[in-house]
């Protein structure tokens, strides 16, 4: 059986089988070219990255929702130097904060989401053996490891990691003088990001060519599941958009090193007259978010791939509107690159430029409309069956709705104006896309982990690690969008500044950090359930079968042991869409799709 | 300590405790034969109604909050252009209110009414084009909408603002404001940031702070003519970093000083009137009700961001160049003390571009008065000009010439830059 596969595949000291001998340690779990395994690596790392990430994000809500007191807890994280007494320093507050956010949105929710679920189901789902390319996709993971050690290194050096935000604007970023974390560690973060990119663009390259080249037959494009299309859109986005922010990277580091004036003019700081003429600011704020704004969606896709996989599956019923779907992946993916301007209404941007940016970005409600109606219908009439995984995929629906709304009204430039950087931004953001994406990444973890460790994970640890995890979610962030509104910058080390000139103001912002942080704690404890549940049952769950959602796409026609080559003999043909769930004239409620149409069949 | 050694013990009891309660689950579910992979239908169901129940404590929640502490924590809007866009935010949260509770109920309600029963089989909707043209058509019309007014707004917001706008300068540096009023004129005294001294903090341009930086670029504790001394000297021994460190100072130096001599022959001293009048004020800022105010910011070393939250006003501060914003307050600070019912009421002007530690208390009170007060403070204030008050007496020809330092290289007429 091994060996079919073996001969298809010249790998041979790669493949896995009864009869041949054993795969080494190295070469199995470490410098693995497989693609399952370097899914898991991902998937490892960035549950690691995650935990750090989550961490950072209570220590420093500590400090928000109860300043200025002694905390055993930070004194016990960050020791003497960074809190003196159990005190945050006001400088590693902004340390955690910047830390905080490049881990979640680089590493925990593009290299851990993406990387995860792209290796794991592209070939998976596709019907092919492999990457387009082991070795590079090895490459992948091992730039993105070397990335997040470097970055985890910088929150333990003297002078502290990268302090100017996850934004990293220049000229804070540029200047050492300015702060201390603007030295080494902002170097460290450079570096980091630098590696980063590198591994990012090797493995979206190879995810493209593997969706366009290796389809197996019969997997024309509008058969691929609607996990592929946004996989494959997404690896678009990240090709198009990451070398500008590499390049945005090495130029910072040149005015940091070599003296050159790209985003520096006429600066005066820590009492030296610099000389550096002519740069601007501005520059580095377009390179930035002509990334960042598709960031935003390398994040987001995947997630919304994920879930319109497992919302059909356990609905029973065909997404809704699969063609519109793709369109409104691909609007999407189109509409991300002309929006980048909205991050910058207030920068000094030219208002007309700004007006542009207003027009472009509200275009984008409307395919994200779609998604959300289409979501909607194909939950109607359907015979739901809530796994963790589904109900995750449901709560991402409701976050992508509730954050998506208050992008409406930060995307109009005349209103962002009064609300720009303040607190309603973060609870924005957080739900739109970081809370999405996380419950896309929980619900894509849910419902391929058999597909991934060949066992189970206990269903009804699943459900109260969800419920704590959405009622946190929502507990941290609705009372942050009213914190927002009262005025509360962002970023800021302590707002009972607000004491000195807004009574009211004041109260309304402290009792609302203290419900947040308490949501906040409970909601990070509550992952310790998941944490749990994720370890024990990839040594202890019970044993998977084949395909234990009843779904009808290729990756649950393989063997739940996993091998080298991915399918015994030949690779499987398609004959459908992924989505012939209780089609009428069918005795089972799902037709997987390898089996060919029947007599008089429609498509669909 | 004790606390600490109490949280771990706590931390890893609770993980073995939870590790126990799972193992008698997976005995029990053993005995049952369940498969772990199967929802039973009581699960299902209540999975069903708890997402019925989240919805109604997530909307009663957000009503709760809506409730208690309305849409904005600020009060109304002190400045026109601030009542306008209240307008158009209520306007706005209206429509996201609706389309939020509409589908987030329709999600909810459909997740809790379609839950599998056994016997029913989902009904097979693959796509219906005529659904899917209306919740295209649908949200476009809205966003139109919401278009068309935001960039009616947005025009006038951003559009130049009138000749009766007075002209105020916000200044900002790690860690604090500083304003300069345009004075007499109304015109705001050109700015170098290569003139920064002591006694100008903000670098404007008159034919004396030209002479007086050149003075001091020459002259200065850590002048040209102060390093070449140290590099100079036989009795000291450098070593290799601090002596490499004074040369790049030197050099600098040197670069800014031909940039100085070549902006003194540049300048026209017609100019010098326009920052002479000009009105430097620190601590607080004092506007007048009702008064068309426009105002240019600049910052000294990095990014910072000028938020007035109770006039809705924000702008940026970038160092190398001027950014613009306008507005027009329409309320006292009396009065607005009297609409938040709060004595001690204050406006304020934050910093809202993170610039370093103490980024959080970077403030400064505004205090908006009524024509007669704010008239009286201005008579009082207006004796204070940037020359009365920096440079009084005239200043010293003290000659600057190249002939004063034995460095060829800076010399006045060499055009680097050209």
């Amino acid at each position: 059986m091994a060996s079919v596969a073996h001969d298809e595949h010249n790998h041979a000291d790669m493949h896995h089988g009864d009869h041949h001998h054993e795969e080494g340690f190295v070469s199995k779990y470490i410098f693995s070219q497989d693609h399952k395994m370097i899914g898991k690596q991902f998937l490892m790392t960035a549950v690691f990255m995650g935990i750090v990430a989550m961490l950072l994000s209570v220590l420093f809500r500590i400090q928000l929702a109860w300043p200025g007191e002694s905390s055993d807890f930070l004194s016990f994280f960050l020791g003497e130097q960074w809190a003196p007494n159990g005190v945050l320093k006001e400088d590693m507050y902004l340390g955690l904060v910047t830390i905080h956010g490049t881990i979640m949105v680089f590493f925990l929710l593009t290299g851990g989401l993406s990387g995860t679920f792209s290796n794991i189901l592209i070939p998976l789902q596709l019907g092919a053996r492999d990457m387009a390319s082991g070795f590079l996709n090895m490459l992948s993971y091992w730039f993105f490891l070397i990335s997040s050690l470097i970055m985890l290194y910088s929150l333990f050096i003297s002078t502290g990691p990268a302090m100017a935000g996850w934004t990293i604007y220049p000229p804070l970023s540029a200047l050492p003088q300015a702060m201390s974390g603007s030295g080494t560690g902002m170097t460290l973060w450079l570096l980091s990001m630098a590696i980063f990119i590198a591994g990012s663009l090797i493995g979206s390259l190879n995810y493209i060519v593997t969706v366009i080249n290796l389809r197996t037959q019969g997997m024309t494009m509008t058969r691929m599941p609607l996990t592929i299309w946004t996989f494959f859109v997404t690896a678009i986005l990240g090709v198009l958009s990451f070398p500008v922010l590499l390049s945005a990277a090495l130029l910072l580091m040149m005015d940091r090193l070599v003296g050159t004036s790209f985003f520096l003019s006429d600066i005066i700081v820590g009492g030296e007259m610099l000389a550096n003429h002519g740069g601007s600011p501005i520059l580095f704020q377009h390179l930035f978010w002509f990334l960042g704004h598709p960031e935003v969606y390398i994040v987001l896709l995947p997630a919304l791939g994920l879930s319109s996989e497992i919302i059909a599956t356990n609905s029973r019923k065909p997404i809704f509107g699969y063609k519109a779907m793709i369109g409104s992946i691909l609007a999407i993916g189109f509409l991300s690159f002309i929006v980048w301007g909205h991050h910058m209404f207030i920068t000094g941007m030219n208002p007309f430029l700004g007006s542009v940016f207003v027009f472009t970005t509200l275009l984008i409600a409307i395919p994200s409309a779609v998604k959300v109606f289409n979501y909607l219908t194909t939950l109607w009439r359907g015979s739901l069956i809530f796994t963790p995984a589904m109900l995750y995929a449901i709560a991402l629906v409701s976050t992508f709705i509730t954050g998506g709304v208050t992008g409406i009204i930060l995307a109009d430039s005349a209103l962002d104006i009064a609300i720009h950087d303040t607190y309603f931004v973060v609870a924005h953001f957080h739900i739109v896309m970081g809370m999405s994406a996380v419950f896309g990444m929980f619900a894509g973890v849910y419902h391929w982990f058999p597909k991934m460790y060949g066992r189970m994970m206990n269903m009804r640890l699943g459900y109260v690690h969800f419920w704590i995890t959405l009622v946190g979610a929502y507990g941290v962030f609705f009372p942050m969008h009213f914190v927002g509104l009262a005025g509360a910058p962002r970023r800021y080390y302590d707002s009972s500044s607000f004491g000195d000139f807004n009574e009211s103001s004041y109260n309304m912002i402290m009792d609302l950090n203290v419900i947040i942080t308490i949501f906040a704690i409970i909601a990070a404890l509550g992952q310790l359930v998941f944490l749990f549940n994720f370890f024990y049952s990839i040594f202890r769950g019970p044993k998977a079968p084949q395909n234990p959602w009843n779904s009808t796409t290729l990756e649950w026609t393989t063997p739940v042991e996993h091998m080298h080559g991915n399918w015994p003999g030949e690779l499987p043909t398609v004959h459908r869409w992924p989505y012939d769930y209780s089609k009428p004239g069918s005795d089972v409620d799902f037709i997987p799709q390898t089996v060919p149409l029947a007599d008089g069949e429609e498509e669909h | 300590m004790e606390n600490k050694l109490i949280i771990l013990i706590a931390v890893i009891l609770g993980t073995i405790a939870l590790s126990q309660l799972v193992r008698v689950y997976e005995l029990s579910s053993k005995l049952r034969k369940n498969g772990e992979y199967e929802v039973s239908n009581r699960d299902n169901v209540l999975m069903a109604r708890l997402m019925l129940i989240f919805m109604i404590f997530q909307f009663l929640g957000l009503i709760y909050l809506m409730i208690k502490y309305g849409w904005t924590g600020l009060g109304v809007a002190a400045s026109n252009e601030g009542v306008e866009t209240d307008w158009l935010l209520n306007l706005n949260f209206v429509i996201i209110l609706a389309i939020f509770f509409l589908t987030n109920f329709l999600l909810f309600y459909f997740s809790f009414k379609y839950v599998r029963k056994p016997g029913v089989k989902a009904y097979y909707y693959p796509h219906n084009n005529k659904l899917e043209l209306i919740w295209t058509i649908v949200p476009a019309v809205v966003m139109a909408v919401i278009i068309i007014l935001g960039l009616k707004s947005w025009n006038k917001l951003t559009a130049m603002s009138g000749s009766d706008a007075i002209r105020i300068e916000l200044f900002s540096k790690q860690f604090d404001w500083t304003a300069r009023y345009a004075g007499a004129d109304n015109v705001l005294g050109r700015h170098d940031y290569k003139l920064t001294t002591d006694n100008n903090e903000l670098a404007l341009i008159t034919s004396n702070t030209i002479d007086t930086s050149i003075r001091v670029m020459l002259q200065g504790p850590s002048g040209i003519e102060a390093i070449q001394r140290i590099l100079n000297n036989r009795d000291t021994v450098l070593n290799d970093s601090s002596m490499n460190a004074l040369r790049t100072d030197l050099s600098r130096k040197e670069r800014l000083l031909r940039l100085l001599f070549q902006m003194k022959g540049q300048h026209s001293k017609a100019l010098d009137n326009s920052a002479w009048d000009d009105i430097i004020q620190k601590d607080t800022l004092y506007l007048c009700v009702n008064q068309p105010y426009e105002f240019n910011f600049r910052s000294k070393d990095v990014l910072h961001s000028a938020y007035f939250p109770h006039f809705r006003a924000q702008m940026n501060n970038v160092p190398g160049m001027t950014t613009r914003t306008k507005f027009t307050p329409i309320l006292t600070t009396e009065q607005m003390r009297k609409k938040m019912n709060d004595p001690k009421f204050n406006f304020v002007l934050l910093c809202n571009k993170i610039c370093g530690g103490a980024h959080y208390k970077m403030k400064m009170i505004v205090v908006v008065k009524d024509k007669k007060s704010y008239d009286l403070w201005m008579k009082q204030k207006s004796k204070e000009t940037f020359k009365a008050k920096y440079f009084p007496a005239p200043v010293s020809k003290a000659p600057v010439t190249p002939a004063t330092t034995s460095n060829a290289a800076m010399a006045p007429a060499t055009n680097v830059n050209k």
